[in-house]
């Protein structure tokens, strides 16, 4: 699998030539960095202090207190962790379900199509936010709900890129060659033809994850989400959005990262897109013609 | 009407001079890749005249086609252009975009290779052929449709009245490519350029093409630049020819002269390596090495790492050639061509193992198997049909013995081998492999034979699975049949390795990295492993270039009588089928028309198509050219859907009668016949068929 590796490098040094995305993987980097050792580095989110509620940004609370005097940055920073344990979480639900539907059903095609692509098709039907809420009401408020509510919503997206790619695959001779060798349909599938389909999947799964930071949020800010005092992005933009008069800046720097986090996960996709786009039309001299089309 | 009056003046004007129609003075291409300027095209010098088909040859990368799009002002804006290319008088380059516009329209005509995708699919075909006169004010719209008419039986087209209005997807291959010829003489321009016009068509189709394109330029008088890479297309229509290596000229001169006495080692290595169709010689003689990727060209002259000539001459590898005359017409890019010898190309026939092989037990045997594919129709998928894809064809493969399948695109001949293989169903029929009945076994019965007979496909390119390193590749099917440790690890795969020619120090290289004759070995050396009995060639060679087509024919001969393999070879060229076989089967429509010994085949052929096959492939020979006789054949091939009643050769052939529509024929009995045909008139060709076939050829 080095193979992957070093186009995977290829891929990023290419990418990283666009200013946009270079923002996006700093911001979310740093993001990410503050999230995880949030503990180490001193973010206090819970310690309330009532005199010091709905202050605005200065040295001491960069931006500002909450209602019950907690500090606003280190929510933040505590809130991206719901966000992002969220959102790869449910990625990875989507992406392990939808994946392998979308392998089957391209690969042996006929009936095992027909039946798995109408169940896709159903998932499809479902309107992710209420089909979140069914959920919370089975499950309970929590993480998990949302997590699962927006994995399995997920999954047609999933199943059906793969299932393109696996379609588009299916008949190159290196497939055939394996059958031909008599290696087994699941050895075609996942040892074949799996590993030559990354990159759209990759592409889905920063999509996806953007989209399920949004659902969260939302989950949250109707009330629906992770249970306080765990903060969350959506949770905050809700309670902040009762103070709006006398402290703007409590809606509005968590909904400002909100975006950026949106739209970072949104650069780096769309950048990914163009790039694996242009290489499969123009072969080995896209990089050439991507840079000139600048 | 008036532009068409000064057109006729100009031709005239044209004519009597002996001013080359374009001109070109040291053009150097080139393209900025990876932020450094890569040279295509090196300075190259081209004049070309009236009334000649000038042929410029070369393999892949050589700079050919740059070179046409140059003389055109069609190149890409990436491209860096210096050097002077006059066309009729007027410089090319550095020209504005109304100058070349109208160059374009009135002075040249294009011909690319694919004409699948030269002309738009959703406009009539009659409209496109005219589109550019009306666009330049030559000709009035409401006159087109005439025109469109008028071009088109020029071209051969039955019926072309009806056909005007019809679209690109009505016309078959080869009639789409005569709408192009059309469209590029429309303006009666003096310089047609065509590259590859014929590289994917069928040879009976290629036939057609070529005289209809001849035929055109005889009438117009224009000058034809005709890019190719195939020595007989030259040998059959080239006045003069341009030989291109590394994006230089490296010898031009008359078709004759460049046949006979060829004054660069480049040249004549060519020749000699590739299989006359004319003489079942024993064994190719290569260039050794892979032909220059323009990014890294080498020191001095290009060719000098694979000349044997300039082999541990200083000068070769430090001072670039310049063309310089040679003989009478004849120029060279070499420092040493006086001390090139005349060679002769080698005429020892290949010992045709055939009488000692009689008494073996073949390895594979085929029996009138069919495969038929249903066409469905509706939203219920009901079949409504059946694609005959192979109707019957009866073959048997002995060790050791190579026995090749040919026939036009669409007659089944990879159907057949797919089958085979198991990885179609067969319809109806037998397959016993070492007398074992392998017809619908399931995946695992299948595996323990699928170890024995092992597939090699057309495109090296297609064929390696990308994200595994070259080793693994190799690897790849020991490993599924858990023999890897056994067969001896790694040390089998560097055996393999230097099998077939490849050094054991790439085996950690990707497919990407290797290229396309590197791949192709990569591709048989991995179908080794297992050490089958049967190896199953799919045009195996097709995909590649002709010096290194030589270097795989060899490679496979060699590993068959090392390993005494059987061979399945499947192609449709008739030179490297005559080179290679030992037995030859001729398939039309998904059915067998003839077999017999490979000789016989080509010397004695009773089928008529067999004959029209042999008849329509070029011969890289100039001299043979007016001797020959030639059938060619009318029309294309049917569609297997619903494939002619009777002989389903009876549309084309020149010796049907009633009974050929009616019934289908059985095996030809007369023992004066020294192959095996399916036909109610088999026998030799008669003289007088040939101009009785060429009658007929008028008449559509």
């Amino acid at each position: 699998m080095r193979k992957s590796f070093q186009s995977a490098a290829k891929t990023i040094r290419n990418l990283m030539s666009r200013k946009g995305v270079v923002f996006s993987v700093i911001f979310l980097g740093a993001l990410s960095f503050l999230a995880i050792f949030a503990d180490i580095l001193g973010f206090d989110y819970l310690t309330q202090n009532l005199i010091e509620s709905l202050q605005p940004p200065s040295a001491e609370y960069w931006f500002g207190t909450d209602e019950l005097g907690r500090d606003i940055l280190s929510r933040v920073v505590y809130g991206t962790r719901t966000s992002l344990v969220t959102s790869a979480g449910a990625v990875t639900i989507a992406a392990v379900l939808g994946v392998p539907i979308g392998l089957v059903a391209g690969f042996f095609g006929g009936w095992r199509d027909a039946v798995l692509m109408r169940v896709v098709d159903v998932m499809l039907a479902l309107p992710a936010i209420l089909f979140a809420m069914a959920l919370i009401a089975i499950l309970g408020k929590g993480q998990m709900a949302a997590m699962i509510a927006v994995g399995i919503t997920g999954i047609p997206s999933f199943a059906r890129i793969t299932r393109a790619q696996v379609l588009s695959l299916r008949n190159r001779d290196f497939v055939t060659a394996v059958e031909a060798f008599g290696g087994s349909a699941t050895y075609s599938m996942f040892r074949t033809i799996l590993p030559n389909s990354w990159s759209p999947i990759v592409v889905q799964a920063i999509v996806l994850a953007s989209v399920a930071i949004l659902l969260e949020a939302a989950l949250s800010f109707l009330g629906m989400g992770v249970a306080p005092p765990t903060p969350s992005w959506g949770e905050m933009l809700r309670t902040g959005k009762s103070y709006l008069y006398e402290a703007p800046y409590y809606a509005v720097l968590p909904g400002i990262i909100l975006t950026l986090t949106i739209l970072s996960f949104d650069t780096i996709g769309r950048a990914m897109t163009d790039f694996l786009e242009g290489r499969h039309e123009l072969g080995d001299h896209s990089s050439v013609d991507a840079e000139s089309e600048k | 009407m008036n532009s068409t009056g000064t057109n006729a003046l100009r031709h005239a004007v044209k004519k009597s001079n002996t001013d080359a129609v374009l001109s070109v003075r040291d053009l150097t291409v080139s393209f900025l890749t990876n932020g450094k300027q890569v040279p295509v095209v090196r300075g190259i010098d081209l004049d070309v005249f009236a009334n000649e088909v000038h042929c410029i040859v070369g393999e892949s990368g050589s700079g050919k086609s740059v070179t046409s799009l140059a003389v055109t002002g069609l190149l890409p804006v990436t491209a860096t252009v210096s050097g002077s290319v006059r066309l009729d008088g007027v410089e090319v380059i550095g020209a504005d975009e109304e100058v070349l516009r109208n160059m374009r329209g009135q002075d040249v005509g294009f011909i690319f290779q694919d004409p699948a995708t030269t002309l738009n699919p959703v406009m009539r075909v009659g409209r496109q052929i005219t589109e550019g006169q009306v666009v330049h004010g030559q000709l009035k719209a409401s006159a087109a449709s005439d025109r469109a008419a008028e071009l088109m039986a020029e071209v051969d087209i039955a019926d072309p009245k009806g056909r005007v209005t019809q679209y690109p997807h009505q016309f078959s291959g080869g009639m789409r490519q005569r709408a192009v010829i059309a469209m590029a003489m429309s303006g009666r321009p003096n310089l047609i350029v065509a590259d590859e016009p014929t590289t994917a068509l069928d040879v009976t189709v290629q036939a057609q093409v070529l005289s209809v394109l001849l035929q055109r330029q005889k009438a117009l008088g224009s000058a034809i630049i005709l890019i190719t890479h195939d020595l007989g297309v030259v040998a059959e229509v080239a006045d003069r020819v341009s030989v291109m290596y590394g994006g230089s000229i490296v010898e031009t001169g008359t078709v004759q002269d460049i046949f006979d006495r060829p004054c660069h080692p480049y040249t004549a290595a060519l020749l000699r390596s590739v299989p006359r169709i004319d003489a079942g010689d024993d064994r190719l003689k290569t260039i050794p090495g892979q032909p220059p990727t323009p990014a890294e060209l080498p020191s001095g002259c290009v060719f000098h790492p694979r000349c044997a000539l300039g082999a541990g001459k200083t000068r070769c590898q430090t001072e670039r050639p310049q063309l310089r005359a040679f003989a009478s017409g004849q120029m060279t890019a070499c420092h040493f061509a006086e001390e090139m010898k005349p060679d002769r190309p080698s005429t020892t026939a290949r010992a045709i193992a055939q009488a000692e092989r009689a008494e073996v037990k073949p390895l594979l045997e085929v029996d009138n198997i069919k495969v038929h594919f249903p066409v469905k129709k509706g939203i219920l998928r009901r079949t409504v049909g059946w694609v005959r894809a192979v109707d019957g064809v009866r073959l048997s493969v002995r060790p050791g013995e190579t026995v090749s399948l040919v026939g036009e695109s669409g007659c089944g001949k990879t159907t057949f081998a797919r089958a085979i293989m198991g990885l179609l169903d067969v319809n109806e029929g037998d397959v016993r492999f070492d007398g074992r009945s392998i017809v619908g076994l399931s995946r695992k019965a299948m595996r323990p034979v699928r170890r024995q007979m092992q597939y090699v496909f057309q495109d090296p390119y297609s064929s390696l699975n990308p994200v595994l390193s070259a080793a693994d590749i190799v690897a790849e099917p020991m490993r599924l049949h858990g023999l890897f440790e056994e067969m001896g690890s790694d040390k089998r795969i560097a055996e393999l390795f230097e099998m077939v020619g490849l050094s054991p120090s790439m085996m950690g290289k990707y497919p990407s990295e290797f290229s396309g004759g590197q791949k192709q070995r990569l591709g048989i050396a991995r179908t080794l492993g297992l050490k089958p009995k049967l190896l199953i060639l799919d045009e195996p060679v097709a995909a590649l270039d002709v010096s290194i087509q030589a270097q795989i024919l060899n490679l496979l001969q060699d590993l068959q009588r090392e390993l005494d393999l059987g061979f399945l070879f499947i192609s449709h060229n008739l030179s490297v089928v005559r080179h290679i076989s030992d037995r030859v089967a001729v398939m039309y429509l998904g059915k067998m028309v003839e077999e017999g010994a490979c000789n016989e085949i080509y010397e004695n052929a009773a089928h008529p198509y067999t004959l029209s096959l042999l008849s329509a492939a070029p011969i890289s020979n100039p001299g043979m050219r007016n001797q020959r006789a030639r059938i060619i054949l009318r029309g294309d091939i049917p569609n297997p859907a619903s494939p002619p009643s009777g002989c389903r050769f009876h549309p084309r052939c020149f010796r049907a009668t009633d009974i050929c529509r009616s019934q289908v024929p059985e095996l030809a009995t007369q023992s004066s016949l020294k192959t095996t045909s399916i036909c109610h008139h088999a026998g030799p060709l008669d003289p007088k068929e040939i101009a009785l076939a060429s009658q007929a050829e008028g008449g559509i």
